[in-house]
């Protein structure tokens, strides 16, 4: 029969300060793994979710990143825009759009010295082609005019990236006319202004450093894929948008390491103490071992008893961890891409997977911590116990 | 001093508890002097004496602009400036390195002519030097580099460009020992000068001009000279000592000094918890031979050292135990992360961090028998004596 868990609760409540120690060991290590998990999971939301599946992205020959490929101008007329299977606008444009990548650096909430950003220099078609992305606040910038509208998490972190304040580069200052926000989150990093007026400050106007091409459905999409991908004249560098939002995921795998290194060794300590947490507990607990065998419970219940006890600090403390790292939930932070050499701002996300990950991970220590313990208390003699000061 | 052996006795008479805890404190303090010897390796070591004379100058907005090659003959007439060297990123891919990251390693293209001016500190013989400097297709790699890739004099590096788009066939010309245990390959830059020609481009950039002052002292004073010359000009420059430039781009990382702070925040205090925990259990387990030893003329003053000193050389050991093995755990982080973050290739126990953590350690242990002690030998005779469990 096995020993009612009520009877452990108590026990715990009666030495509460050692039981909330030993939790509070526990709770920190869960806590510093599930931020690191939660860094991984916010920048795997924000670009996972980037990008429109019929999207194909246009890049030079051997380039990975559009900051260092060039797409000549006439070569996207000629060769790109007009083929079969690019998807048509409301006005029966073809939703091909040649874009220039830029960076200006400006000052963060985190970085006063500056920090670098992307800065996308893209034609109305590239905005149409965009149909996620809505203006919050102020209007989108004007052909021909010196505007940019910046993503909302660059509104956010940034005090001069303001509806109203002026930024400085190529030639001369721009408006900030306005914010914008997408479901696809990457976007919400980059600052946004004409392409003609952008590229004629950095003298860029005969090339672009990509080419945003819809096609029609998903079979149009790989037609025009493997039709791009044969032209000998083109020399270009074919992913889907998807695809090259994804391979940016990685950029928080320094921060991962260092998260998860931490915990790990952290695990052990925490996994030692409540070791020692629960052999003190059989130690002064040894009469009552004694008399709960003489009442009839077998060795294996006594076994199982303080196995629980362990799980049961093990889990108060998984959920201290999870209390304590929940205020990070929906924190905006930042990193620099590994692709484009500006920052990506995203959310912290304590996902149910990291919430049940941080758990697991209390469990399996309490797990480890108990089983020794719980095993002494089992082997005890009746007699020896019951003489036990 | 006399109490020692009873302080030692006193730690040895649950050898399985003072076990477990000097195990979990050892780990905690490992962790803690891993972070410590990072934040050390990374903001507080002293740049060797030839590389805290040279600083980096690049583009106001952003490493990925070049600045026009003309500026490195300005450059070399501001007062107190020794050499001018004009260096470009070149990035690439060598053999399959986006699916091995461990085939990375910086890539520079140089002026080869005065790059042993700048970079005093690296010494190589004449005759590798010579070779290099006549074969345009020479590079030069560092020691640290040679030995963990295995390039050897004659061997071919080829390397597949992306921001340039062209293949380059090296011949290792020279193996370069130098102070600052840097990775690096650097090749003449007139190879790329020559694609652009080939190309009809006449475009002459140079990513960064590294600067080489005649003191230290000076460092300040030329970057501020150098900034000013081009303040007004179209390309504005940003220079820094080279120290800060590496430091730049950790930022990249995100907040590394937050987070490596955080961590050890939490880190300590999860060790107060669990040290705190120990001996409070100790102690109350104790209470009545504490009362006896009052009636034998024990003061308070001599409990309350007794109990504070036992802790503190639980603590020590523990301490001592964890440096062992964080200076292990050094040595596994700077292989592993070393050719990632540049300043990590210095990582080790310098002595000033190995003092601090056992200072900590000491602290640790007192800060944590505190409350317990004081409550020993406070408690009046009878009511210890009288004490059960």
């Amino acid at each position: 029969m096995a020993i009612p868990i009520a009877y452990n609760i108590r026990n715990l409540v009666v030495r509460r300060t050692t039981t909330i120690m030993t939790a509070l060991g526990i709770a920190l290590t869960v806590a510093v793994l599930a931020a690191a998990l939660a860094v991984g999971a916010g920048l795997a939301k924000a670009f996972r979710a980037t990008g429109h599946p019929n999207h194909l992205l246009l890049l030079r020959k051997g380039s990975t990143s559009e900051l260092i490929s060039s797409v000549p101008i006439p070569v996207f007329k000629e060769r790109i825009k007009l083929r079969n299977g690019v998807a048509k606008s409301a006005k029966g444009e073809p939703m091909a759009s040649p874009e220039t990548i830029l960076v200006v650096s400006l000052p963060s909430v985190e970085a006063p010295e500056g920090m670098n950003l992307t800065l996308r220099a893209l034609g109305q078609v590239g905005l149409e082609m965009r149909e996620d992305c809505r203006i919050i606040d102020g209007r989108w910038f004007q052909p021909g005019r010196r505007e940019i509208v910046v993503g909302s998490a660059v509104a956010k972190r940034y005090p001069d990236a303001q509806i109203g304040k002026k930024i400085t580069f190529g030639r001369g200052q721009w408006d900030v006319v306005g914010v914008f926000d997408s479901e696809q989150m990457a976007r919400n990093s980059e600052i946004w202004g004409d392409f003609d007026q952008i590229s004629g400050d950095f003298n860029r106007l005969e090339t672009a450093s990509s080419v945003l091409v819809r096609a029609d459905d998903e079979v149009a999409l790989e037609a025009l894929k493997n039709e791009l991908n044969t032209d000998v004249q083109l020399q270009v560098e074919i992913m889907t948008e998807k695809a090259y939002y994804a391979a940016q995921t990685d950029s928080a795998d320094p921060l991962k390491f260092l998260g998860i290194f931490v915990a790990v060794i952290m695990a052990i300590g925490s996994c030692f103490a409540a070791m020692n947490t629960m052999y003190a507990a059989v130690a002064r607990r040894s009469k009552e071992i004694g008399t709960l065998r003489i009442l009839g419970f077998s060795k294996g219940s006594i076994l199982l008893s303080f196995f629980v006890e362990s799980i049961l600090i093990a889990a108060l403390g998984g959920l201290l961890g999870l209390l304590l790292v929940l205020p990070l939930n929906g924190v905006t932070t930042g990193v620099g891409s590994n692709l484009t050499f500006a920052e990506i701002g995203f959310e912290l996300k304590i996902t149910p997977p990291i919430a049940a990950a941080g758990m697991a991970f209390a469990l399996f220590m309490g797990a480890l911590g108990g089983l020794l313990p719980a095993g002494s208390a089992a082997r005890k003699e009746i007699l020896t116990a019951l003489r036990d000061v | 001093m006399k109490f020692l052996s009873l302080i030692v006795k006193n730690a040895l008479r649950n050898k399985r508890r003072s076990l477990l805890t000097i195990t979990s404190l050892a780990m905690s303090l490992c962790l803690l002097g891993v972070l410590i010897a990072m934040y050390h390796a990374i903001y507080l070591t002293e740049a060797p004496a030839n590389q805290a004379r040279r600083m980096v100058t690049r583009h106001k907005v952003s490493i990925i602009f070049g600045m026009p090659v003309y500026y490195r003959e300005k450059i070399a007439q501001v007062p107190g400036v020794q050499a001018v060297v004009a260096t470009q990123w070149f990035q690439g891919e060598y053999k399959n390195e986006r699916q091995d990251r461990r085939l990375f390693f910086p890539r520079f293209a140089a002026d080869v002519d005065r790059l042993f001016d700048v970079f005093t500190s690296y010494s190589m013989p004449a005759e590798q030097k010579q070779e290099f400097i006549r074969d345009r297709l020479g590079c030069v790699v560092s020691d640290t580099l040679a030995n963990r890739l295995n390039f050897k004099l004659g061997d071919k590096i080829t390397i597949k460009g992306d921001i340039f788009p062209f293949e380059i066939d090296l011949t290792v010309r020279g193996i370069f020992a130098s102070e600052e245990n840097l990775e690096a390959l650097y090749f003449n830059n007139k190879v790329i000068e020559e694609w652009l020609k080939s190309r009809g481009s006449n475009r002459s950039f140079a990513g960064t001009f590294t600067v080489l002052a005649d003191s230290p002292d000076n460092v300040p004073r030329i970057s501020k000279a150098i900034d000013e010359l081009f303040a007004n000009s179209e390309t504005a420059t940003r220079t820094e000592s080279e120290q800060a430039f590496a430091l730049s781009f950790l930022a990249f990382i995100g907040n590394v000094k937050l987070i490596l702070l955080s961590i050890c925040a939490a880190v300590t205090f999860t060790i107060v918890l669990v040290a705190a925990n120990t001996m409070a259990m100790s102690i109350r387990e104790r209470t009545r031979e504490i009362g006896v030893m009052k009636t034998l003329g024990f003061t308070r003053e001599m409990i309350l050292g007794m109990v504070l000193g036992e802790s503190a050389l639980i603590s020590l050991l523990g301490g001592a135990i964890g440096l062992l093995i964080a200076a292990g755990l050094c040595a596994g982080v700077r292989a592993a992360m070393g050719s990632m973050i540049f300043q990590l290739q210095n990582l080790g126990m310098e002595p000033s961090v190995l003092a601090l953590l056992l200072g900590i350690s000491i602290f640790v242990g007192v800060c944590s028998a505190v409350i317990p002690a004081w409550n020993a030998a406070r408690m009046p005779i009878l009511s210890a004596l009288k004490f059960t469990d």
